[in-house]
């Protein structure tokens, strides 16, 4: 039996008929079913995951970063639009379309205040991420109570929600949205709507599509977030024409523990402290500079350097000057008073870990070690060099932990403008489809990641395409 | 009964979790004392279970809470390792195992116990046939002399104290603090304060708390209150009487306007109230957010001070009829099964969670001063 998010049975008649067909259970989801409800709008939401796990990748995010003029109750100083542009076009390296992006930031300014209108509360930024607190708000609680407070909104307001309620395919009628096929339970049903948002997420759960784009290097990537981002929808839109965006192997991987779970990791699995030691591969050789910058501009290269390594699996070497400078794992690393007894338990090759210690010692340079600026402590003579915080490997114990390459999420998407309508392959705009979420995000994060910037993009973007959507359904009433 | 062990390897295993994580460390004071501290001793974790107020929020908003894996589920763990803590403080130390039997159905059967004990002290001394009758007068004490009556609480009253006493001592004895520790007047007015609004009920933003399930709601904090000063009330009401007797002379029943009843009677109506809510709302409760073995417990607790405010003011509102005998029996026996049980149920909640409070406003004053 289909039930609601209210526990009644569903009538499957009363699927059909929306004004709004909302898929996806995330943040960008959410900020459209309540937006189109805003504009009058009924709404259908359909979440693929159980409730117990709805919410997407959103259940593990933390904040969002937003453009501020002054300091408010939870950012401190300001964020100005230029300021917030040139950080993301430097770490898009220019990948991006530059009106979207503005407009994006631009929307952000309001976000906070929209949020707390459904009941989001926000707190001073978590211990650990101080460097944060001038550009990203974060949630009370985190992702998953932001996502809980917007379904009780919704509730409130009347979105129908449907859980266990997976889109698999959409029907088109040239540039118009039809129908959709859902399955719910062991059935498949026709959902049509006046209009649809699709805010499902990127592909990065469907693991044979990540081998088809990566390779079977893929075999070895965690998931760091949930199991339901298949991509049905983003490969049904592509089928239907949609005018695909980015490369389906950008995205944002970062380097997380190789002992973390295959998916929904989250937060508690990343290793921070790669900057404090050494990294080496399965054969125990180096491969990076390890100290290029500050360790949050660069963790989320190492997911892609460690793809590149045999068996996709690396290992942060550290010795006991690093305990304490860093935030915990949830995995204990492993420890020893050799070196030698730390390859073997890591299973590394004893010879060749004691050699590129050995070396690395070597090369290291006198300087002063100050975690929190780019020190003067480097290398000299060795391949790669390790230009900062570089320190002898000498005092036991030793730690190692084993790194393996963790997909937090994919840019592989359709192109919209800035209404959230969705282009087509020739150019023309699809009548009553609006993309929100990881499934757009490739128009504006060609390549690269900063912090809370997903956030912002599906916060914004949804409201977008769920105002844009229930105002195409309004002034269709008649069809 | 899970073993001990398993209890604080659970505590222990989600403590790890949420110190990697800590996105929770704004709704209360347990996540900034846990990040205080970097590995997590037997101790203390009591500690931390103790300044759990089990408001919930952490588990609605966990990404790792079952079905993932991880199974992080704070509250639940928290509950059973406090239930396990007010055994291991219970003084005197055998009696600990009261805690195990501590339920609706036994309270109740104690609270009938006491009352048949009284009954039979009344009939030795023969006093059963004025009993029914009506020629006290309204007199409580032509039943019961009055220096019984206070001998007998009396006694029970400084039993309750001592014991309650040793169990905080050994509360405090695991902090590692000294004597001397417990003497901050500043440390002393923020606990009592977060105690006395049970400020870690009222939400961040002033929503309530996760309970009975995951929407927010003022409910527990006002029956609790009801509850809490509604039991103040009464004990207020017993003091003021007993120094009306024995300092001033003056006997009851007291009138309505006298320091005893304006105590007593609204002190009385918060108990029929507060634990009557909270009752229901226990009923209610997401299982998945508390340690439903301890609902035993609570409910007894529960059942008797409500049944100790119903029947004393059944007590006020008879005394002329010729019920008057038998209502002070019952009202007497179920205070006297509600003070017994008092160091070994759910009341000790209150001892721990002040002292949790108390050491946490000192680690925070510290914190300040460093």
């Amino acid at each position: 039996m289909i039930v609601s998010s209210l526990g009644r049975p569903i009538d499957k008649q009363a699927l059909t008929g929306h004004d709004v067909l909302v898929i996806g259970g995330g943040n960008a989801a959410l900020c459209a079913a309540l937006s189109a409800r805003e504009r009058g709008a009924s709404v259908l939401l359909l979440e693929s995951a159980p409730r117990e796990v709805r919410g997407g990748n959103s259940s593990h995010t933390r904040n969002l970063r937003c453009m501020h003029r002054a300091p408010t109750d939870v950012l401190t100083d300001a964020y100005l639009e230029e300021e917030f542009f040139e950080d993301v076009w430097r770490v898009t390296g220019g990948n991006t379309n530059e009106a979207l992006a503005r407009y994006v930031i631009r929307a952000s300014e309001t976000c906070t205040d929209w949020m707390r209108g459904y009941g989001v509360r926000f707190q001073p930024s978590l211990g650990g991420t101080l460097h944060l607190g001038r550009t990203n708000a974060f949630f009370l609680g985190g992702g998953k109570a932001l996502v809980n407070t917007y379904y009780k909104a919704a509730e409130r307001l009347g979105v129908t929600i449907i859980y266990q309620a997976e889109a698999e395919r959409l029907v088109f009628d040239g540039t118009r949205f039809d129908h959709a096929l859902v399955t719910l339970g062991d059935e498949q049903v026709r959902v049509s709507a006046k209009a649809v948002v699709v805010a499902s997420g990127g592909f990065e759960s469907n693991l044979e599509w990540l081998e088809e784009a990566w390779g079977p290097v893929s075999r070895n990537f965690l998931i760091r977030g949930t199991r339901f981002n298949q991509g049905k929808m983003l490969r049904s839109l592509l089928d239907n024409g949609a005018k695909s965006i980015g490369d389906p192997t950008q995205g944002h991987a970062v380097a997380i523990d190789a002992r973390a779970p295959k998916y929904d990791g989250g937060i508690v699995t990343r290793v921070d402290c790669v900057s404090l030691g050494i990294v080496v591969n399965r054969e125990g050789r180096r491969f990076y500079d390890e100290g290029e910058d500050f360790w949050p501009k660069r963790y989320a290269i190492w997911g892609r350097l460690i793809a590149r390594q045999p068996d996709q699996i690396g290992y942060s070497i550290t010795d006991a000057k690093a305990e304490g400078r860093f935030m915990p794992s949830v995995f204990p690393p492993e420890r020893a008073d050799s070196l030698d007894e730390l390859a073997v338990k890591l299973d590394l090759p004893v010879e060749a870990l004691r050699r590129t210690v050995d070396e690395f010692n070597a090369a290291v340079q006198p300087g002063h070690f100050d975690h929190s600026v780019l020190d003067d402590c480097r290398t000299q003579g060795v391949t790669p060099e390790k230009t900062h915080w570089a320190q002898r490997i000498d005092t036991p114990p030793f730690y190692g932990y084993p790194l393996r390459t963790g997909i937090t999420f994919t840019y592989l998407g359709a192109e919209v403008d800035d209404r959230a309508r969705m282009y087509m392959d020739n150019g023309e705009l699809a009548d009553n489809v609006f993309l929100a979420g990881e499934i757009m995000a490739g128009n504006i994060l060609g390549q690269g990641y900063v912090a809370g910037f997903g956030m912002t993009i599906g916060t914004v973007f949804g409201r977008t395409a769920g105002t844009q959507a229930g105002g195409y359904a309004k002034s269709h009433a008649t069809d | 009964m899970q073993r001990i062990e398993t209890l604080i390897d659970e505590a222990r295993h989600n403590m790890t979790v949420c110190n990697a994580c800590r996105y929770c460390e704004g709704f209360c004071p347990v996540f900034p004392a846990m990040e205080r501290r970097l590995t997590f001793s037997r101790e203390d974790l009591n500690y931390l279970a103790n300044l759990c107020h089990n408001c919930s929020e952490c588990l609605y908003a966990c990404q790792y809470a079952p079905p993932h894996e991880f199974a992080v589920n704070v509250p639940k763990s928290m509950a059973k390792l406090r239930a396990s803590s007010y055994r291991e403080y219970a003084w005197p130390g055998p009696l600990a195992r009261l805690f195990d039997r501590n339920g609706l159905v036994s309270s109740i059967a104690l609270a009938l116990g006491m009352t048949l004990i009284l009954l039979v002290a009344i009939a030795l001394n023969g006093g059963l046939a004025g009993l029914f009758g009506a020629r006290h007068g309204g007199d409580f004490y032509a039943l019961m002399p009055h220096n019984v009556m206070a001998g007998l609480f009396g006694g029970v009253a400084l039993f309750v104290v001592l014991a309650l006493a040793m169990g905080f001592v050994g509360f405090w004895r695991e902090s590692g603090e000294g004597a001397r520790a417990l003497f901050d007047r500043g440390a002393w007015r923020d606990a009592l304060s977060e105690a006395a609004s049970l400020r870690h009920l009222h939400g961040q933003g002033d929503v309530g708390c996760t309970y009975p399930d995951e929407y927010h709601s003022h409910w527990r904090r006002r029956f609790h209150h009801f509850t809490a000063y509604g039991f103040l009330l009464c004990f207020a009401a017993t003091v003021t009487g007993t120094f009306y007797y024995y300092l001033l002379g003056w006997v009851a029943p007291y009138e309505l306007v006298s320091l005893p009843k304006l105590f007593g009677i609204p002190g009385g109506l918060g108990l029929l109230v507060g634990p009557a809510g909270l009752f229901y709302l226990k009923l209610k409760r997401d299982p998945e957010s508390g340690d439903g073995r301890q609902l035993g417990m609570d409910m007894a607790f529960i059942a008797l001070l409500w049944l100790s405010a119903l029947s004393g003011l059944l007590l006020m509102l008879f005394r002329e009829s010729s019920a008057l005998g038998l209502l002070l029996v019952i009202h007497l026996g179920i205070v006297l099964a509600l003070f017994v049980t008092l160091p070994y149920g759910k009341f000790v909640h209150g001892l721990y969670r002040l002292g949790a409070l108390y050491r946490n406003a000192l680690e925070r004053r510290r914190e300040g001063a460093a």
